[in-house]
Parts: structure tokens; C-alpha cells; sequence
């Protein structure tokens, strides 16, 4: 356990960036998979369209791929970090899952909903963010959790741009202890530490949400 | 004053044809009750007033807006003109009290404590005070309708549309529903259109009826006379097949 003692405070960086780029992401994708999920399912063919070829673009290319999109293309004309690229990608990259994740639900959803709200008065959008998406996500939050336990797991992408996450630093120690066995588990260890209570949480929304209904 | 008019309207679904040439004039305060064989057009017709269904023809005027012109605001109109359907449409994730105090809410901002009491006032009327913590899935069929109707009285409409509102139902619920309606129609200045099987209430609520069938209005005849002596042979079949019931 020296191994641990020894580089404490390099992992808990990497754990930090990790977490960071996790949260970041996790919102920012939350965001923009409910836009394009909402996008999908609009009268206007050309709004539907764009919806489409986002999702079918960013769900069907490798996240690597996407990552070193921003870490060396972008990078040439924005100055943007490797935490920063591997973030932003793995928003997109989780954005577009998040968008099927979600249009799957608002489809899920009677009809008779959305009739019944326009007949009362509301608006589309009114009755989108007050009667269809709630109910949309409790549906969808099974699904939705497996995206951010995935969405934590795929961080690990900022170690090939140098992002300083946990999956960076681990590999940072390995080289220089050659431990590469207890420095792995240590990391597996770490990602656990965010994984786990998050599914756990999830499960506990579930139940939350199933007595709510 | 009229409330509704239709003049030549016509409805395509693709290529059918499901609303053929409809002339009808709707008075503010009146109750008008909408019958005829299933598939005739009845719920389309209905459903076309609060621009549930577009029209292709012709032109549509609610509340002295006409429902064909692009410019016109449909949400304006809902606020005007509310809705009961055959499947209650209650938000299934909302209380029934929020049921009834969203739109009134979101569209009219009525203050909140004010919105409160209408809506409890409201409850009470369809006899439902009780139940306003429960969720709909708590609801019993009829106790489902009246919430909807309640909700749509608290937009205070100037017309209540009603697609089939008991058809849905088991039968020991519906009288319930039926008394619900009969009080609104009491109200004079409340214009009400209302699609039905269900003949007793017809006849004694409705001021006219309107025979549907195959997209066409057949007969619009004041209830009397509709019930005593219809003039067309399908309504008079319909009528006879219906009573036999």
C-alpha cells in the first residue's frame, strides 16, 4: 500500500480531473441530448434533419476519434487543452446517445398527453417541459443511468490528451514505479468510488420516482 | 352571435375524404349535441374546432377567429374553447388539484392563491374536493372524466367541446358525468358541443342535434324534432337501431 501512500496526491488529482470532467460533461450532455432528442421528434423536416445527422454523426464515430478531432484540429485554431478537448468530445459523444435515450421516452409517452395540454391552453413547449419530458426521463432514467456510468468509464479517453485524469495519472505512475498490477487496481478502485454511488443513486431515483407516479 | 361557423369546410385525411362540405352555426349559449354511426366524422368535426385537425377547405371562424388563416393564434383560441376527451388526458404526472391550477396557471398567470380556490371550488362542483392530492392513476374511470372536466372549466372557456365523454367508461359511472355536464349546460352564456351515444342526455340537454354520416351533415334539427320526427331515412334508422338498445 506504500504504492498508494507514495503517489496519494497524484491520484487524487486524477481522481479530481476525472470527477470534473465527468460532472461537466454529464450536465452539458443531459443538455444537449434533450435539445436533439426534441429536435428528432419536430414537424419542420429540416429542424428533424439536423436532429438526425448529429445523433447518427457523433453515436457512430468512435470517441477517440472524436477526441483527437479537438485535441489536434480544433486545438490549431482554438487554444483548448487536452482536459478540455476530451471533455467537450465526451459531451458530444454522450449527447448523442442521451438524445435516442430521451426521444425514446417522449415517444413513450401517450398522445393523448400532449392533446390533452394544447386542448387546455399550453403551449408546445409549455406542455413539452411540464407534462412530457417529466414523465420522458422517469422512463427513460433506467437507460439514462447505464449512459453515465459510461459517460464516467469513457473519461478515461482525456488520457490519450493528456487530460491529468485518474486513467492519465495512473498510467503516469505505472511507467515510473513499473508496479503496473497495483497501480491499475488502485485506478479500477477510484473509478468505482464515482461509479458506484451513481448507480446507486439511479436505482434510488427510480424507486423515488415509481411511487411518485 | 355565433361561437362556431362553419362555412364549406372540407377535411382530407390523405386521400380521404373525411368532412364533406360542412355548413353549421354554432350560437353563443347554445348546447348542441353531435350523433351518428361510428366513422362518420363526428369526432373529426369536433376535434377540428380547437384546430386538434386542420382543415383544407373552406373556413372555419371560432370566437370570431378563422381557424384556416395561418395567422391566427391557435393558443389564443384554446384559451377560449376547452376540451373533454373519450380517454380523460389527465397529466399522469400531476396531482388532481395541479391538474386543474397548471393552465390557468401557465397561460392566464392567475395569481396563485386565487387559482387555488377556483380550483378547489371547481372540485367541489364535480364532487371530487376529496381527491385533489390524489394522482390520476388513483382515479376511478368517472372520477377521471370530472377532474378533466374541471380542468377545462377553470380556463373558464366560452365553449366546452366533448368527444365521446362516456364512452369510455364503465356504465355505473357515467350517470356521475352526465349530472356534471347537465349543470354546465345550465349555464347559459356556456356554448357546448358535444359528441354522444348517449341519447337520454341528448334529449333532454341538447337545444339542437346534428346527424352525421359519411363525413356529411345529414340533418340539424332543433331536439324535438329531431327525436319525434326525424326527416332523414338513416337518421331514422339509426335512431330506431339505437333505441333498441
Amino acid at each position: 500500500m506504500n504504492l498508494l501512500q507514495d503517489n496519494f496526491p497524484t491520484f487524487m488529482q486524477g481522481f479530481g480531473y476525472t470527477l470534473l470532467s465527468s460532472i461537466i460533461a454529464l450536465v452539458g450532455s443531459m443538455i444537449l441530448g434533450t435539445v436533439f432528442a426534441i429536435m428528432q421528434i419536430l414537424p419542420q423536416n429540416w429542424v428533424r434533419t439536423i436532429g438526425n445527422v448529429y445523433v447518427q454523426v457523433f453515436r457512430n464515430i468512435p470517441l477517440l476519434i472524436i477526441t483527437f478531432f479537438f485535441f489536434l484540429v480544433v486545438a490549431n485554431y482554438v487554444k483548448i487543452s487536452g482536459f478540455t478537448s476530451g471533455t467537450i468530445a465526451l459531451t458530444l459523444y454522450t449527447s448523442a446517445f442521451i438524445a435516442e435515450t430521451v426521444r425514446a421516452g417522449i415517444l413513450s409517452i401517450d398522445g393523448g398527453q400532449m392533446e390533452g395540454a394544447r386542448a387546455n391552453g399550453l403551449s408546445f413547449w409549455q406542455a413539452m417541459r411540464h407534462i412530457i419530458l417529466p414523465q420522458a426521463f422517469r422512463v427513460a432514467l433506467p437507460s439514462l443511468g447505464n449512459q453515465f456510468i459510461n459517460l464516467v468509464k469513457n473519461s478515461s479517453v482525456l488520457a490519450f490528451v493528456g487530460g491529468l485524469d485518474l486513467m492519465y495519472q495512473g498510467n503516469m505512475i505505472a511507467a515510473n514505479t513499473f508496479d503496473t498490477f497495483l497501480t491499475y487496481i488502485i485506478v479500477a478502485v477510484f473509478y468505482l468510488v464515482i461509479t458506484l454511488p451513481l448507480s446507486y443513486y439511479v436505482k434510488h431515483l427510480e424507486i423515488k420516482l415509481k411511487h411518485a407516479a | 352571435m355565433s361561437m362556431i361557423e362553419f362555412n364549406n369546410v372540407e377535411k382530407y385525411y390523405g386521400n380521404f375524404h373525411a368532412l364533406k362540405n360542412i355548413n353549421l352555426q354554432i350560437d353563443e349559449g347554445e348546447t348542441v349535441v353531435l350523433i351518428g354511426p361510428s366513422g362518420s366524422g363526428k369526432s373529426t368535426l369536433i376535434r377540428t374546432v380547437n384546430g386538434l385537425e386542420e382543415i383544407q377547405e373552406g373556413n372555419l371562424l371560432v370566437n370570431g377567429f378563422d381557424l384556416h388563416d395561418p395567422k391566427t393564434d391557435m393558443n389564443r383560441i384554446r384559451k377560449n374553447v376547452g376540451m373533454v376527451f373519450q380517454h380523460f388526458n389527465l397529466y399522469s404526472n400531476k396531482t388532481t388539484l395541479e391538474n386543474v391550477m397548471l393552465a390557468p396557471r401557465l397561460v392566464l398567470k392567475r395569481d396563485e392563491a386565487e387559482n387555488k380556490k377556483i380550483a378547489m371550488e371547481l372540485l367541489e362542483k364535480v364532487g371530487l374536493a376529496d381527491k385533489a392530492a390524489n394522482m390520476p392513476s388513483e382515479l376511478s374511470g368517472g372520477q377521471k372524466q370530472r377532474a378533466a372536466i374541471a380542468r377545462s372549466l377553470a380556463m373558464q372557456p366560452k365553449a366546452l367541446l366533448f368527444d365521446e365523454p362516456t364512452s369510455a367508461l364503465d356504465p355505473e359511472m357515467i350517470g356521475d358525468v352526465l349530472d356534471v355536464m347537465r349543470d354546465i349546460a345550465k349555464d347559459s352564456s356556456m356554448t357546448m358541443l358535444v359528441v354522444t351515444h348517449e341519447m337520454s342526455f341528448a334529449k333532454a340537454v341538447a337545444d339542437r342535434v346534428i346527424f352525421m354520416a359519411d363525413g356529411h351533415i345529414l340533418e340539424d334539427s332543433s331536439t324535438k324534432e329531431f327525436f319525434e320526427k326525424p326527416k332523414e331515412p338513416r337518421a331514422q334508422k339509426f335512431l330506431s337501431q339505437v333505441e333498441q338498445h
